[in-house]
This record gives structure tokens, C-alpha cells and sequence, in this order.
């Protein structure tokens, strides 16, 4: 009878073995243009997808009949937590989120196999070696640095549960896994970035299937990191939800080099030009997922996020290291073999913001990679501890972000190619009249700070613009998609911009029965209450919220203590609006004495609906409605006709 | 090289040449921006030692300053939310002034770590007071002091709300 761990090591040493014979496979019949050796690496790639899938299974098997027997379970298992807890246990630590990201990566190199594999026969062998190239990587973690299914003996008969931060709230169910999605799935338009290098080609069809898979994993990671500041926002108790944290910026890195590069293959799409550029992207935000991956899973940065310490991080840092080695020597030898078919001619056009947009958004990567990469380096050097205080990010970044703003809202008013001035005052002029109109509404609210007010007027130009675009659409769902996305994220400034400069807070003692004000609103401590729950027992401070003299609602902010742990966790209430949220958190809790701090912070709401219409835009973009199925073909069609 | 390159083939080169140059000007000019904002927003941590050892460079400059409570330091202002404490590893002491209310974990013998600076009046001053916040399992431990280095370099890593 073989146990549940040796299961477990069996299927990940058969998914190393299939991945790494199909990366072999993959190259060789790329190399050799056979048909039988695609159609076996294609094979390969359903059988890793499968082994991970099967791998993954057996670990939430376990985790859900607690077998503490299985290293992994009793690393993390507890009898004691909810069923949910136990679940989302899978990738509540290092070994078993590992396992969770072969699980992402076998499924995505699945499914790019099945759905991208038309009209690109050529590039596809490569495609999926470079794929299961990754998956061989993933697999040898599994089974060696991070395996979660050692064999436990004898086996305990508890475990102590996952993290306490990660149990204190829903949002980690949702965080991780779309996270993982966000970066998992820069693996796939890698993998066509390195087939198209290596094949010195990049037709139609292989850009639509980068951009695709590129989108998709946009889509995942936009939610994503509006999920992790929103996960800051409702359990860490500062009252914010960004702080330059290494592990933020680590998910914020890649995520600003595929948006440039989603803009750049607009432009190759277009003119034929940026071939080389849009691929050094690509395979840029692959890079920096296998660095954020490092970041965060070696400890290197011990902020809330990096729980833990281990042989883990060499590993992926050789990895990274092969990446760049590799990715840098492919570009060197083949940037050549693309040629530009066309080229830019005006400045002020359409193009030509998006070449201004690429070099903004390629500088705020730069930025936030120095601030954040600095401190290790420093300390790699002379031993030196420090870090880059906030205020470097802020005063770097605000102003490119105002910039990239201007640019969403110049940009789409422009026409592609070149345009007289006459048109340039047409297309430029009107919009004007929305930024002022937000900037007045914004003044009169109150809007002081000069960088606040920047942000309004260019938010409500790019508005305007966006708007206008969208109205008089009868062009493709494309591009539908993208102004819807273009919406979000000028409200997303906006509201950033607001919520981090209008906000006011205030730190108070109360005794029972003592009220405090903060803006329209009047809090009344009521006293605390003991709660008791299988897993942890949470001292809560009862409030009562009154804003201008009516009774709102009642905040309830606690003191977790879990079992096992020494401290407890303080978790913050909000009670939020549409208009503004006020936060409550607890600073010390006494039976008839609390100390709170109270923060009242505008539009905070508006971050996250603005980073789910952008998501939206993006699935809009992607997803082919069969009422727009058929237009699109029929265009496609006369495109095929007119490039020879 | 050809020998016959058409007006417009030059025109190209020249603008080409132009946009290289006028890029790598941005990009110096943009790593001096960097590197002067890195500068200016450096946030070093310290432990009463070193803070001593540093002397006058202590004052102004942005410090993460961790060690242990003192036992018996804490005073309460009377009225306020501050409180004032003397921070200390094993070879040094440093009084602290804090501004906000203490957070629930804070008393005697606790590890913290305090943001702000050293003012030449001879106290810290800082906004900020985080509490060590051992993400590990342990059981708690009777005088269990970091002290030394590496451990108080654990600690300030470990200290939520960094």
C-alpha cells in the first residue's frame, strides 16, 4: 500500500520527467520541423498538466482528511480551522504554494497547447519548449528545495494551522490564487516571445497569440495587486493600502512592463515596427516574475509577506539567472533577423504616444526596481541594513504617473500616422473643458495639494476623451475593451490621487461611553466583548458610528489571539461609502478603555471598481462574442488580403 | 557603407543619431534624479549601539532604531497619548519619545523598533512605535531578550507594520 506522500513524490518526479523529455522534444522538432515530434511534445505538454493537476489533488486530500503523515500537512493543517481555512491552506506557505504554482503552470501550458496551436505550427514546438523548459524548472523545486510531500514518521496528531495574518481574513482565498494567475501565465507569451526570436518571424497570428495570453495574465494580475492592497487595507490596521513594500512592488514590476508591451504590439500590429522592443517586453515580464518570485519566496525581504526562509532561494535565483543569461544572448543573436516593415513618421500621432507611454512606463519600472532592489544590494556589499524610505517612490513615481495620465488622454485623441496641425487643435482642444470641469468639482470638495489637482485635471481630460471614444464606437471589440480599460484606470489615478492626499486621521483614548469625531462622523466606544471561535478568541471593540448626528451603523474592530500564537492580530472595521470610508483600528484594547485610530479617507472605494472595470475592458478585448466573432473574421480577412 | 545614400536615407541617420543622443541624456539625467531621491530617503536600521557610534551623522537622518524596553522606563504623559521609554541593547541606552498611543503588546522587556530621528536635545523622537510581532510559532519564553546583533536584526525584520 503506497502512502499518500510517496503518491505525491511519484506524480511530481513523473511531471519533471515529462516536462523536461518535452522541453527537449520541443526545441529538436522546432529545430527539425517534425510533424510527429510537435505532435508528441504537444502530448507531453496535456501529460504535465495532468501529473500536476493529479499532484495537486492528492495534497487537498490530504489536507482535508488532515493525514498529518504528509510534510505539507503538518506544516499547516490544524483540526482546529475552518474547512475553508483548511482549503486555501495549499498556498498559505512556501512548499505548498510551489506546488500550486506547477499546478497554474501545467494548466495554462495546457490549455496555450490546445487553443494557441492554429496557424502557428511553425513556432509552436518552440513554444511549448520553452514551456515545459519552465515546467522542468517547477518540478525539480517540487521534488527537491520545496517538496511539500516528505513523509512525516511518526506522523503528529495536530498541526498549528496556517499563518494567523493569512487565516484574519477572506480576501487570502481570492489573492493568492489570482496572483499566481496574474504571474504563472507570463510563462506563455514568454514561451511564443523566445519561439519567435528563435524562428527570426513574428506573423499575425503568433503577435494575436502573445497579446492574448499576454492579456490574460494582465487581466489576473491588475485584480491581483488591487486585491493585495485591498487585503493591506482591511487586516494590517495602518489604514492604507500601498506602501512601496518589497513584495508590492515585486507583483507591480511585471505588471507595468506587459502593460508597455501590450501598447507596443498595438504598434507592431499597426506599422510593423517595435518588433524587437515588444519581444524585449515580453520576455522583461517574465524576468521580473521569476525576480518577484524570489523576492518573495527566499526571504530576502523579510516584510509582512515572506514568511519564510530556506534553500528555496539559490534555486530560483540560478533559474533567474539562466533567464537572463539565455533571454539576453537570444536577443543579441536574433533582434537582427526582424525586420521593421514600416516605420514611425510623426511625432505628435498616435504611434507616438505610445512610444512616449513605453519610455514612462519602462522608467517607472526602473524606478521602483532601484528603490526596491537597492537596500539588498547595499547590505550584499558592506552588510549595511537600511531601506528606501516611501517618500522616494512617491516623489519618482506621482509625477510619471501624472504624465502616463496626460498620455491616456492625449493618446486616443490623436489619429495613427501623420496629421495637420489643424486636426492636432481639433482632436486636442475640446477635452480641455472635461479636465477643468473635474478640476473645479475637485476644488470645491477641497482639493488642495498642486500634485492633487494636476491629477484631476488630467483625469478629467483623459476622461472626456475616453468617453467621446467610446460613444462613437463602431469599431472593433478591441478596442471597445480598451477604453473601457482606459476608464478604469484614469479613475483609479484619480482616485489614488485623492484618497492619499485628502485623507484625515486621529488618534484617540476612549473609556466606555466616551465619543470622539472625526469629519461628519462621531464614534462612541461601548465597550469590548469577549468572542470565542474554534480556531482563535477575539477581544471586540463595540462602536457606534453616527455620521452628522444620525446613526449609521456599528464597527466592530478586534484583537484576534490565535492558539498559536504569542501576540494577537488586530484587525481594523470599515465602514465604507461611496463617497469615503472611515476606518477604525485598535491600538490597545482594555475592558472599558480603547485606544483607536480613526482615519476617514475619500474614494477609497473607487480603487478597487476601477480596477474591476479594468478587468472587465480586458475580458471584453479577449473574449470572442459570437455576435462580434463574425465581424472580426470577415475583417481579418481583408487584412490577410491586403499584407501579402 | 553604400556610397550613394539618398537624402532621405541621411535625414533618417540624423534623426536616428538625434534620438539616441537625446536618450541617453534622459537616462543620465533620469539615474541622477534616482540616485539623489535613494539619498535623500534612506532609512537605516540601528540598534543603540550603532546609533551611538554614529554620532552626530544620527541627527535628522531617518532611523529605524529596535531593541529592547527597559524595564521600569515607561512613563505615560498625563492628558496625552505619548509616552517616553529608554530603548537598549546589550552595550548602549537611548531615551524615546513617542507621540502616538502605544500599541496593545507594548510593556516592559518587549522588543520595538521606532521610526523617526535623534534630536540634540538627546532623545529620539519618533511618530512611529512597532512592536516585535514574531510571525513563528514559539511558546512564550521567559526572559527571552534579543540582544545582539543578529537577533535584533531578525526582530526589526519581523516587526509588523514595517
Amino acid at each position: 500500500m503506497i502512502t499518500t506522500a510517496a503518491l505525491g513524490r511519484l506524480l511530481i518526479l513523473g511531471a519533471l520527467l515529462v516536462s523536461t523529455a518535452g522541453a527537449f522534444l520541443g526545441f529538436a522538432s522546432g529545430a527539425k520541423r517534425s510533424e510527429e515530434g510537435l505532435r508528441w511534445s504537444r502530448r507531453l505538454a496535456y501529460a504535465f498538466g495532468a501529473l500536476m493537476l493529479v499532484a495537486t489533488l492528492v495534497m487537498e486530500h490530504a489536507l482535508l482528511r488532515h493525514d498529518f503523515s504528509v510534510s505539507y500537512v503538518a506544516h499547516v493543517g490544524s483540526r482546529d480551522v475552518p474547512v475553508w481555512v483548511t482549503i486555501v491552506s495549499l498556498w498559505s506557505s512556501l512548499e505548498g504554494s510551489i506546488l500550486f504554482w506547477g499546478l497554474v503552470l501545467g494548466l495554462y501550458i495546457a490549455a496555450a497547447t490546445r487553443f494557441t496551436s492554429r496557424g502557428n505550427e511553425e513556432a509552436m514546438p518552440y513554444a511549448i519548449g520553452t514551456w515545459l523548459a519552465c515546467g522542468s524548472f517547477f518540478s525539480f523545486l517540487i521534488a527537491g528545495p520545496a517538496n511539500p510531500f516528505l513523509t512525516m514518521s511518526p506522523a503528529p496528531l495536530d498541526g498549528p494551522g496556517p499563518n494567523p495574518l493569512l487565516q484574519n481574513h477572506v480576501l487570502m482565498v481570492a489573492h493568492p490564487p489570482l496572483l499566481y494567475l496574474g504571474y504563472v501565465g507570463m510563462t506563455i507569451p514568454f514561451g511564443f516571445a523566445v519561439a519567435a526570436l528563435l524562428r527570426g518571424k513574428i506573423g499575425p497570428t503568433l503577435v494575436r497569440a502573445m497579446r492574448n495570453s499576454l492579456l490574460l495574465s494582465w487581466i489576473f494580475l491588475s485584480i491581483a495587486i488591487m486585491l493585495g492592497g485591498w487585503w493591506a487595507y482591511e487586516v494590517l490596521g495602518w489604514g492604507g493600502y500601498w506602501a512601496w513594500d518589497p513584495v508590492e512592488n515585486a507583483s507591480l514590476l511585471p505588471w507595468l512592463t506587459a502593460t508597455a508591451a501590450l501598447h507596443s504590439a498595438m504598434v507592431m500590429q499597426r506599422r510593423g515596427v517595435l518588433k524587437g522592443w515588444t519581444l524585449t517586453l515580453v520576455l522583461s515580464s517574465f524576468l521580473l516574475t521569476i525576480l518577484g518570485t524570489f523576492m518573495t519566496r527566499s526571504g530576502v525581504f523579510n516584510s509582512v509577506h515572506s514568511f519564510t526562509q530556506s534553500a528555496i532561494g539559490p534555486t530560483i535565483l540560478v533559474f533567474l539567472a539562466a533567464v537572463l543569461i539565455g533571454s539576453v544572448t537570444l536577443l543579441a543573436l536574433r533582434i537582427d533577423t526582424l525586420e521593421s516593415e514600416g516605420r514611425i513618421d510623426a511625432p505628435v500621432s498616435r504611434e507616438g504616444t505610445f512610444l512616449l507611454n513605453n519610455l514612462l512606463l519602462v522608467l517607472f519600472t526602473f524606478t521602483v526596481l532601484v528603490g526596491t532592489v537597492f537596500p539588498l544590494v547595499v547590505e550584499a556589499v558592506n552588510g549595511k541594513q537600511m531601506s528606501v524610505g516611501r517618500p522616494y517612490f512617491d516623489s519618482m513615481v506621482v509625477p510619471m504617473g501624472v504624465a502616463l495620465l496626460f498620455l491616456l488622454g492625449i493618446g486616443p485623441a490623436l489619429p495613427w500616422g501623420r496629421a495637420s496641425r489643424e486636426e492636432i487643435r481639433r482632436a486636442l482642444l475640446p477635452p480641455l473643458a472635461g479636465g477643468i470641469a473635474l478640476l473645479v468639482v475637485g476644488v470645491i470638495f477641497g482639493a488642495r495639494n498642486p500634485w492633487t489637482i494636476v491629477t484631476l485635471f488630467a483625469g478629467g481630460y483623459a476622461l472626456q476623451v475616453t468617453l467621446v471614444q467610446l460613444a462613437k464606437l463602431r469599431h472593433s471589440r478591441r478596442s471597445f475593451g480598451a477604453y473601457v480599460i482606459h476608464v478604469g484606470v484614469a479613475i483609479a489615478i484619480v482616485a489614488i490621487a485623492i484618497s492619499s492626499t485628502m485623507r484625515t486621521q486621529r488618534e484617540v483614548m476612549l473609556q466606555q461611553g466616551q465619543s470622539a469625531t472625526i469629519g461628519a462622523y462621531t464614534v462612541t466606544f461601548n465597550g469590548t466583548e469577549e468572542r470565542s471561535e474554534p480556531h482563535r478568541t477575539s477581544s471586540v471593540a463595540r462602536i457606534a458610528v453616527a455620521k452628522d448626528g444620525r446613526a449609521v451603523t456599528t464597527l466592530e474592530p478586534r484583537m484576534n489571539q490565535y492558539e498559536m500564537m504569542r501576540e494577537p492580530i488586530g484587525t481594523p472595521d470599515v465602514h465604507s461609502t461611496i463617497g469615503g470610508d472611515l476606518y477604525i483600528s485598535i491600538v490597545s484594547l482594555e475592558a472599558n478603555r480603547a485606544g483607536l485610530l480613526l482615519i476617514v479617507t475619500p474614494l477609497v472605494s473607487w480603487i478597487w471598481i476601477a480596477v474591476l472595470l479594468m478587468a472587465a475592458g480586458g475580458f471584453i478585448a479577449l473574449v470572442q462574442f459570437p455576435r462580434f466573432a463574425a465581424k472580426t473574421a470577415a475583417k481579418s480577412l481583408v487584412e490577410a488580403k491586403a499584407t501579402p | 557603407m553604400k556610397p550613394n545614400l539618398s537624402a532621405s536615407d541621411v535625414m533618417r541617420r540624423r534623426t536616428r543619431r538625434f534620438v539616441v543622443l537625446a536618450l541617453a541624456v534622459a537616462a543620465l539625467a533620469f539615474l541622477a534624479i534616482a540616485a539623489g531621491g535613494i539619498n535623500d530617503n534612506l532609512v537605516y536600521y540601528w540598534t543603540p549601539t550603532d546609533l551611538r557610534a554614529a554620532g552626530n551623522k544620527a541627527y535628522g537622518a531617518t532611523i529605524r532604531l529596535g531593541g529592547m524596553v527597559s524595564a521600569g522606563s515607561i512613563r505615560h504623559h498625563s492628558g496625552t497619548t505619548g509616552v517616553e521609554f529608554d530603548v537598549k541593547d546589550a552595550n548602549a541606552i537611548v531615551r524615546v519619545k513617542s507621540s502616538g498611543v502605544p500599541p496593545q503588546m507594548f510593556r516592559d522587556n518587549i522588543g520595538v523598533v521606532v521610526e523617526e530621528t535623534m534630536t540634540r536635545s538627546g532623545t529620539f523622537e519618533c511618530h512611529r512605535l512597532m512592536v516585535s510581532h514574531n510571525n513563528e510559532y514559539k511558546a512564550p519564553q521567559a526572559g527571552q531578550h534579543p540582544t545582539n546583533g543578529k537577533e535584533l536584526e531578525k526582530l526589526m525584520r519581523t516587526t509588523e507594520g514595517l
